[in-house]
Parts: C-alpha cells; sequence; structure tokens
C-alpha cells in the first residue's frame, strides 16, 4: 500500500474538518477490514440500522477480545464499575429503566420540559455575558460551560458548588482527547485522574447525602428509587452520574458549535431560525444527520461470528459503527451532502439506535434548540473569523475547539 | 385507449372513491395525491366523524387519559376530497362502475378502495345483547358508552374473551380499581395470537394485576333484571358471576355485508385480493379497478407459504393503503406487491407487547433474549426449520432484527447465542396453539437485499 489505511486516514487529525469526502469512500466498501486485529467498519445505513439490533452485538468490553488497545476506546477509565452503555442486557436494561424513571415518563413526565425555563435563563445569562465584546469565541463562552451547568442542576448538585463543579469536569473532558490518552502519564491525563478522585469523592458525599433526605433531583431519585426494581447501590449511582456528565458534555458542546457553523455556511437558514424560532426542532434534527457530534461508535464487537455482506465479523473483533457515513449514504437520504432542514424524512442515526439509543436525547434536542434559537436571535452579524475553525483532536467527538466569531453587538 | 394514456387520463381525471373512511381510506387518499393523482376523490364513511384512531380506544381513552374525540388520525397532507360521512354505502355495482349509499345516491369510479374494515362481533343471543350494561368496543361511540360506564364505579365488570382488546380493556379496568372477571375458553388469555407458552404468561399478568381470571369455561348466558339491565353472566362450570357492566371481546366481522350480489368474491372473511391488493371477482379472477386494503383484505402473503392472510393491524393497514393507491393509478409494470412483515403491539397491565411474522404458523417457540418468568423476553417462533416470527414483552427495540430473519427464512431453531440469553432459552419448546391445521413441505420463499431498494424475493422449490 502506497498510502495510509483509510481508517487511519479517517482518524488523523488531518481530516477533521472535513471527513466526509472518506466517509463517501469508505462507504464503497461496507465492511471494511484492513488490519489484522484491526476494526470492522460499518458504513452504510441499514448496516448500521441493522446491527444496532442485532443481539448477537455487544457493548461489553469483557466480550471484546480483539488484541491491543484501539485508541478511539472507551476513555471511562474511572476505576467505577461499568456504567450502562458500557453494558449488555439484563444490567444494561436494569440499570437504565432506574435512570430513566427518574428522568422522564411516564414517573417523571415533566422532568425535561421542567426544564425548559431553567435552560432558557442559562442561554441568556451566558449570551448576556459576552457583553460589548466585537469578538467571540462560542465554545468557551456559551457551548461548553451550557450543558454542565443543565447536568449541575438535573442531577441535584447546589448552586454553590457549581464552579468547583466544573473545575473537575473541565480536565476529565480535556482528556478525553485520544491523543493525550496514550500517553498515561500526560499532565493532562494526570490532572484528569486527580479531578477524578475528586469528583467521586463530591459525589459520593452528594450521594450520601441525598439518600438521608431526599430532594426533587435525579440523585435523590437513583439512590432512593422503590419502583420495581429497587435502587442503584452507590457505586452504580456514582457510575451513572459520571455516565450522565460524560456523555453529554462534549456531545451537546459539538452539537450547538456544528450548528452556529453550518448556520453560518447557509446563511439563509439562520435568517429564517432569526425569524422563526420554531424551525429550531428541524434544524436540530437535521444537523443531527449532517454534522453527528458522535461520529462513530467504536467499541462494539460481537459474541458469536456474524455474516454481513458476505464478510465474516469473528467473535470478539472490534466493531466500528460509523454513523456520520450512515447519515450521508445515499441509499437512504436523497441528496445527502446537501444541509435541508426542510427534509420530511429524518430518521437519523445521530443518538444511535436500539437499546442503547441516546438516553438524553430529549434534553440534548432541547438544549440545542434553544441555545440556537437564542443565538440567532441575539448576535447582531456574525461572522465566521475562519473558516475551517481549529478543531479538537478527537475523532469520534468531532467538534471545533473554538469558534472565533466577529459580531457587531448582541441584541437585547 | 392504449393502457399508458389511459393511466396518464386516470392520473389527470379520473375518479376515485374510497369507501370506509378511517386509517387505511386515509392513508391511501394521502398517498394518491401524494403519487400526483388530480382527479376527483370521494371519501365515504358510515361513521359521523374524520378518521380517527382505533387503538388508543383500547388503552388512553379507557383510563381516562385521552379523550375519545380527541383522536382523530394526524394527516400527512391535505386530500382535497368531497367527504360523505355518515352515510354507508349500499351496493355496489362493478358492470356499472358505481357505489349505491343508503341514502339513495350513487357515486361512480374509475376506480374503488374498499376499506370497510372490520366491526365488533355482538353477542350472538340478541335478547341479552340487548341489556342495559352490554357492550363492545370497537368506534369511538363504543369508547364513549364504555369510558361512562367505567366511571359510574361498577361494582364488577365482565369481560367476555381474553384476546388482545379484551386483555387491554380488563387492564384499563385494574388500573382504576375497578374489579374485574375475565371469562376464556382457551386455557389462557392471547393463546390464539400467541400460543400457550406466552398465554401462561399473560394468565399470570392478569392474575398478579387482580384480574378474577376464569379458563377453560364458557359463558352460557347473561341474566337481566327486571328493568333490563344486565346483572349476572352464567358460566359453563355453573358459576354464576354478578356484574354491571359486560364487554363482549369476541373478535371481529368483517364489514363485507355491503357488498353481498356484487359478484365481489367478498364474504364473512374478507374481501379477496392479490398481492398487489386487486379484488378477486366471485369466481377467482382478479378484477383491475377495485382494490382492497386494511382489516377487510385477506390477500396472500409470500413469506407465509402464500397463505391469505387477514390481518387486523394497524401497520397492514397502513401499508396496504399505501400499496393499493400506488397500484390503482399505476400500470401493471409499475405496480408493487404488499409484502409487509406483519407487525401487532398492544400494552396492558404496564407492559409493552409487540409480535412480528405469523405466530400461529408456529410451532415451536424458543426464548433467546430474557425470561418468561421476569416478563420480559423475546420468543422466537419457527415453523419447519424456518424463523417464522418473534414476540417481545417490554423488549421491543430488538424485534427489528428478527423481523430481518423472517424475512430471510433464517433457520429454527436458534443455534447462535445472543445477548441475554438464560438456560431457559436453550431449546425450542412446543408453541402449543390449539389447533394447527397448516400445510406442510411448501415452497420456500424469502425476501433478499441489503435495503428496501434492493430487497428480491427468492424462491426455492420445495424439496420432498
Ligand atoms: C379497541 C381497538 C384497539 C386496537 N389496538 C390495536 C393495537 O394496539 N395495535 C394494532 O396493531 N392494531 C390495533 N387495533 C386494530 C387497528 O385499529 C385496525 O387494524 C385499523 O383500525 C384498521 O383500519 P381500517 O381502515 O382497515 O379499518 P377500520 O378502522 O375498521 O375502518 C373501516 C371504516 O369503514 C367504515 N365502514 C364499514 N362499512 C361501511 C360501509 N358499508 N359504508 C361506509 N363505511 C363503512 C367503518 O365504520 C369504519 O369507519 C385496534 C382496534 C381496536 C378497535
Ligand atoms: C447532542 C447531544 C448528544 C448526542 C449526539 C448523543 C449521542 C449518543 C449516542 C450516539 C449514543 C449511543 C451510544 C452507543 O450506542 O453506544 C448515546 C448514548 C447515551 N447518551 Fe447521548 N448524546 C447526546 C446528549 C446526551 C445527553 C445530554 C445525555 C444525558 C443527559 C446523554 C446521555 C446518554 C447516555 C446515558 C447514553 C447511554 C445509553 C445506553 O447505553 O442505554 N446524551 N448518546
Amino acid at each position: 500500500m502506497t498510502h495510509a489505511s483509510l481508517l487511519r486516514r479517517i482518524t488523523d487529525f488531518s481530516s477533521r474538518a472535513d471527513p466526509y469526502p472518506l466517509y463517501e469512500e469508505l462507504r464503497r466498501t461496507p465492511v471494511l477490514h484492513e488490519e489484522e486485529d484491526g476494526p470492522y467498519a460499518v458504513s452504510s445505513y441499514y448496516d448500521i440500522q441493522s446491527l444496532l439490533h442485532d443481539p448477537r452485538i455487544s457493548s461489553d468490553a469483557a466480550h471484546l477480545t480483539a488484541p491491543g488497545v484501539d485508541e478511539l476506546s472507551d476513555p471511562e477509565t474511572t476505576g467505577l464499575p461499568p456504567s450502562f452503555i458500557r453494558l449488555d442486557p439484563p444490567e444494561h436494561d436494569r440499570l437504565r429503566r432506574i435512570a430513566n424513571s427518574s428522568f422522564g415518563p411516564p414517573h417523571r413526565p415533566h422532568r425535561i420540559d421542567s426544564l425548559r425555563g431553567e435552560l432558557v435563563r442559562i442561554v441568556t445569562e451566558l449570551v448576556d455575558g459576552l457583553g460589548d465584546a466585537r469578538r467571540i469565541d462560542l465554545v468557551d463562552q456559551v457551548a461548553y460551560p451550557f450543558p454542565v451547568t443543565v447536568i449541575c442542576r438535573l442531577l441535584g448538585v447546589p448552586r454553590e458548588d457549581e464552579p468547583r463543579f466544573r473545575a473537575w469536569v473541565d480536565p476529565i473532558v480535556a482528556a478525553l482527547d485520544p491523543e493525550s490518552r496514550n500517553d498515561p502519564e500526560a499532565p493532562v491525563q494526570r490532572a484528569a485522574r486527580e479531578a477524578r478522585v475528586q469528583l467521586g469523592m463530591y459525589l459520593a458525599g452528594l450521594v450520601e447525602q441525598r439518600a438521608r433526605e431526599p430532594r426533587d433531583d435525579m440523585l435523590s431519585d437513583l439512590v432512593g428509587g422503590d419502583g420495581p426494581d429497587g435502587s442503584m447501590s452507590m457505586m452504580e449511582v456514582l457510575s451513572t452520574a459520571v455516565l450522565l456528565l460524560i456523555a453529554g458534555h462534549e456531545t451537546t458542546v459539538n452539537l450547538i458549535t456544528n450548528g452556529m457553523l453550518t448556520l453560518l455556511r447557509h446563511p439563509e437558514y439562520l435568517e429564517r431560525l432569526r425569524e422563526d424560532p420554531g424551525l429550531s426542532v428541524k434544524i436540530v434534527e437535521e444537523l443531527l444527520r449532517y454534522e453527528p457530534p458522535v461520529q462513530l461508535l467504536p467499541q462494539r464487537t460481537c459474541i458469536t461470528d456474524i455474516e454481513l455482506r458476505g464478510v465474516t465479523i469473528p467473535k470478539g473483533a472490534r466493531i466500528w459503527l460509523v454513523l456520520a457515513a450512515g447519515n450521508r449514504d445515499p441509499e437512504r437520504f436523497k441528496d445527502p451532502d446537501r444541509f435541508d432542514p426542510d427534509r420530511a424524512d429524518l430518521e437519523h442515526l445521530g443518538f444511535g439506535s436500539g437499546i442503547h439509543s441516546c438516553f438524553g436525547a430529549p434534553l440534548a434536542r432541547l438544549e440545542t434548540q434553544i441555545a440556537l434559537a437564542e443565538l440567532a436571535r441575539r448576535l447582531d452579524g456574525p461572522r465566521l473569523v475562519e473558516d475551517p475553525p481549529p478543531y479538537r483532536e478527537n475523532a469520534v467527538l468531532r467538534g471545533p475547539r473554538h469558534l472565533h466569531l466577529d459580531i457587531d453587538g448582541v441584541r437585547p | 385507449m392504449p393502457a399508458e394514456q389511459f393511466h396518464e387520463w386516470l392520473r389527470r381525471e379520473g375518479r376515485i372513491v374510497v369507501v370506509g373512511a378511517s386509517l387505511a381510506g386515509l392513508r391511501a387518499a394521502e398517498t394518491l395525491r401524494a403519487e400526483g393523482f388530480a382527479g376527483s376523490l370521494t371519501m365515504i364513511g358510515d361513521e359521523p366523524y374524520q378518521p380517527y384512531d382505533r387503538p388508543p380506544l383500547s388503552k388512553a381513552v379507557l383510563l381516562g387519559k385521552a379523550s375519545p374525540d380527541r383522536t382523530e388520525l394526524p394527516r400527512r397532507r391535505g386530500i382535497d376530497a368531497t367527504w360523505r360521512l355518515g352515510v354507508a354505502a349500499t351496493g355496489l355495482d362493478m358492470a356499472g362502475k358505481r357505489v349505491r349509499l343508503a341514502d339513495g345516491d350513487e357515486v361512480p369510479y374509475d376506480r374503488l378502495l374498499i376499506a370497510t374494515g372490520v366491526r365488533a362481533r355482538p353477542w350472538p343471543k340478541e335478547e341479552e345483547a340487548q341489556l342495559d350494561g352490554v357492550c363492545v368496543l370497537r368506534t369511538r361511540d363504543d369508547a364513549v358508552r364504555l369510558h361512562r360506564r367505567l366511571k359510574a364505579a361498577p361494582r364488577r365488570v365482565f369481560v367476555i374473551g381474553a384476546g388482545f382488546t379484551g386483555s387491554e380493556i380488563a387492564s384499563a379496568c385494574r388500573d382504576q380499581g375497578i374489579p374485574v372477571t375475565v371469562a376464556e375458553r382457551a386455557d389462557a388469555p392471547l393463546v390464539g395470537a400467541l400460543g400457550g407458552v406466552i398465554g401462561a404468561v399473560a394468565a399470570e399478568l392478569h392474575r398478579d394485576n387482580g384480574v378474577d381470571l376464569r379458563t377453560g369455561v364458557m359463558v352460557t348466558g347473561l341474566e337481566g333484571d327486571s328493568v333490563g339491565r344486565v346483572r349476572a353472566a352464567h358460566l359453563s362450570d355453573g358459576s354464576v358471576v354478578e356484574t354491571d357492566v359486560v364487554v363482549v371481546a369476541l373478535g371481529a366481522t368483517r364489514n363485507t355485508d355491503w357488498l353481498a350480489g356484487s359478484g365481489l368474491g367478498a364474504g364473512p372473511r374478507g374481501v379477496a385480493c392479490d398481492a398487489g391488493c386487486r379484488a378477486f371477482d366471485f369466481r377467482g379472477i382478479v378484477t383491475d379497478d377495485v382494490f382492497v386494503a386494511g382489516d377487510v383484505a385477506r390477500s396472500p402473503h409470500p413469506l407465509f407459504g402464500y397463505q391469505f392472510l387477514s390481518l387486523e393491524h394497524w401497520g397492514n393497514a397502513v401499508a396496504q393503503a399505501e400499496v393499493a393507491a400506488h397500484n390503482m393509478i399505476s400500470a401493471s409494470s409499475d405496480r408493487i406487491p404488499h409484502l409487509w412483515v406483519p407487525a401487532f403491539w398492544s400494552s396492558q397491565f404496564g407492559v409493552n407487547i409487540k409480535s412480528v411474522g405469523v405466530p400461529s404458523m408456529g410451532t415451536e417457540i424458543m426464548i433467546t433474549q430474557g425470561s418468561l418468568a421476569e416478563r420480559r423476553f423475546v420468543g422466537v417462533y419457527g415453523y419447519q426449520g424456518r424463523v417464522i416470527a418473534a414476540v417481545s414483552f417490554d423488549n421491543t427495540r430488538w424485534l427489528e432484527f428478527y423481523e430481518r430473519q423472517i424475512e430471510r427464512g433464517a433457520p429454527f431453531p436458534v443455534e447462535y447465542p445472543t445477548v441475554d440469553r438464560r438456560p431457559e432459552g436453550r431449546k425450542p419448546v412446543p408453541a402449543d396453539f390449539p389447533d394447527p391445521s397448516l400445510p406442510t413441505h411448501g415452497p420456500t420463499v424469502t425476501l433478499s437485499g441489503y435495503s428496501p431498494a434492493d430487497r428480491r424475493l427468492v424462491f426455492t422449490p420445495a424439496r420432498h
């Protein structure tokens, strides 16, 4: 071979700004396996969809026997037991049910909707905070602080502790970058480990307190659950809290940032959104297809040999489900490379599918709809300072590191 | 007129009449317009309402969580139709291409869609069926009446028949703390649809939720008081159950009476049609201007031994209506077959039940995921070494996989491991349907392909 393998080119940092031509190349070989012990990359919409419902596919790392470390695999080295995103049924189902009973219908039907006012307040404050600046960084000033504040409120972290909480989350999130993860002694990694210990102790204290004096928040519900599945153990509550924190953080940041970037590249929609905030619903769905924050699911395996498009994927092999490639599969979506929020048919893979499909989807949608509508309404004459913007290292949770905008001001 | 020109003319200014203004009728009309039909469209329905959805009637509506007049079907698009609501079709003149209406009108058509669905089978003893408090549940009006009865705090509700509808009604009663007795001729609820193995789980579900479930019994009579109100039900085991409300949930009868004498192949089992939704006449010859869709249709399915399937499934009504509509305005070379894999869902006693395929064809069942005891599982039905159906209790998200297995004629028993396989799921057991009377040694037909666009039927002749 004269040049690097396709999968390596995809994960290579130089592809980050626009991986889509590579995904197109990838789809030409629907099941691509380039190197011994390397992953089997699946990129067609229908294949991904079917594997996500296939009971021979596992999310449990214990079934993954392919040797070697995958630079994209599990960031969750927290010392806690695996959270439900890395478990198979029945454990997965039990934990997700308990978590769900404190998050949505039928037990807490209003948990998300009643957050709406709170979400609007948080975004409004962040945008107010831009002040008189004529150049802003959308990531650091809005997209990044927003979801972490939301998750604090949801879990029930007291207001006065939020700054401390965020100070621990920042290094943990920074350490998610695969680049730095290869070197456990890198300062980022050490900082993250330290922060995890601190965060873990803090959460443990909070959970104990909520076990004694429950309030109307998720931690109280998780630890005090009295449904048919009982409650979670202390360790399970901690893993779940950390999962919610991490799964809901970088993803939402990137959806908001990708959203603003895409809207600035398609100003007619920014204009329409300014006039009609209701359009944010369709815009967010199309963004989840067109620029999905989770580009691929890298940690699946199969518990027996499976056959797909004539290729046998051996038991224990690593399987990548390349959601972002499936989302632009012309076999599924007409004119897939066009950003078109008016599409009638929008069953994207942005939140995955099957039993692990995104738990936080209703919240993520609402957060992003509110953020984009508010930004469209209030930023006066936003312009990209550089296009493409600088990206984060991470190929899985892909998004800009900064999004510098020049603005003429902030409308009231 | 050459065929091509005819279809062009039909699309431009033809007259299409839809009889039955409910789920199948509406979805067909919407598809016609979406595919560019610009002629005149007439919707005839004997109920005085705009098309509404039935599944909520035995669920949210009985619980008082949804109002019966708020179950209108969402519209996918405008259909620009002439609506004739509140008037029944009473006859069909196939030669003259006209539909006769109860008010004496006649409506001419170039293409007709029959989507008259089914009605609840009434209690067979007419006098007893007239007693105040004896109900059925099929329409919105039925739901209003039944809901009113439930709200009046009855001493007890007596449900005859433990199929899906009967079970859902019992569930709604228990949810509101109303004492309920369910009488079922078979040995367990849902046996006809899902077999005895699953029926046993359903029976536990009833009993754990406080239903007084009587199985293996027949209801021999309903007794009224001096003013004509129902007061008790008599059972074949000699017992008598006092009750204020009796719900007859004995299945459905096809609405084909209006077609009597029309020359169509219509009868109590429905209107027979081919896989392209064209109705057969009584000689078994397929017509080219009369189409059928929804609960009233009976059509051969290649995946299931070409059996004529009658499906009372919401999803089938939609899919079949779309195919019928497409074929009504297409030349024969552009027609498509209705190859929908049957799927049905129900929610009762807090459990979501869903099935795909045709469970009643299954001779054996295997619990491939989860466990019967926990009432969270997937069961796979086998027929002649193939996967023919699957059912899930609170495990819906896996069913897509099994649907593919059914389409591909995947081998049964399921030898490969699956996540959450328990020891009980290693071997198949008899599915335990009351009377398996099915043909053997048929050819095998499967669906191949990775995407809907390259789906292909593959025919493998029988091996003897
Ligand atoms: C209580 C209840 C619960 C259900 N729950 C589920 C469920 O959970 N899952 C599921 O998959 N399915 C369920 N179903 C079945 C589903 O509702 C049907 O499959 C679906 O309604 C079929 O649609 P259709 O248009 O073919 O027939 P129908 O909805 O029966 O409509 C036929 C229409 O034609 C009218 N009509 C009949 N004769 C004439 C005539 N001569 N002239 C004019 N009009 C006429 C009828 O009055 C009716 O309005 C349920 C049904 C009921 C009643
Ligand atoms: C735009 C934002 C988001 C995107 C694109 C996204 C995407 C995804 C995807 C693709 C999965 C599937 C993972 C897999 O199959 O292995 C997933 C799972 C999950 N997400 Fe999200 N997510 C987002 C926001 C959130 C938020 C805000 C939360 C929490 C409040 C959250 C919590 C979770 C959890 C807990 C899981 C695991 C579910 C399971 O294993 O059953 N996500 N998410």
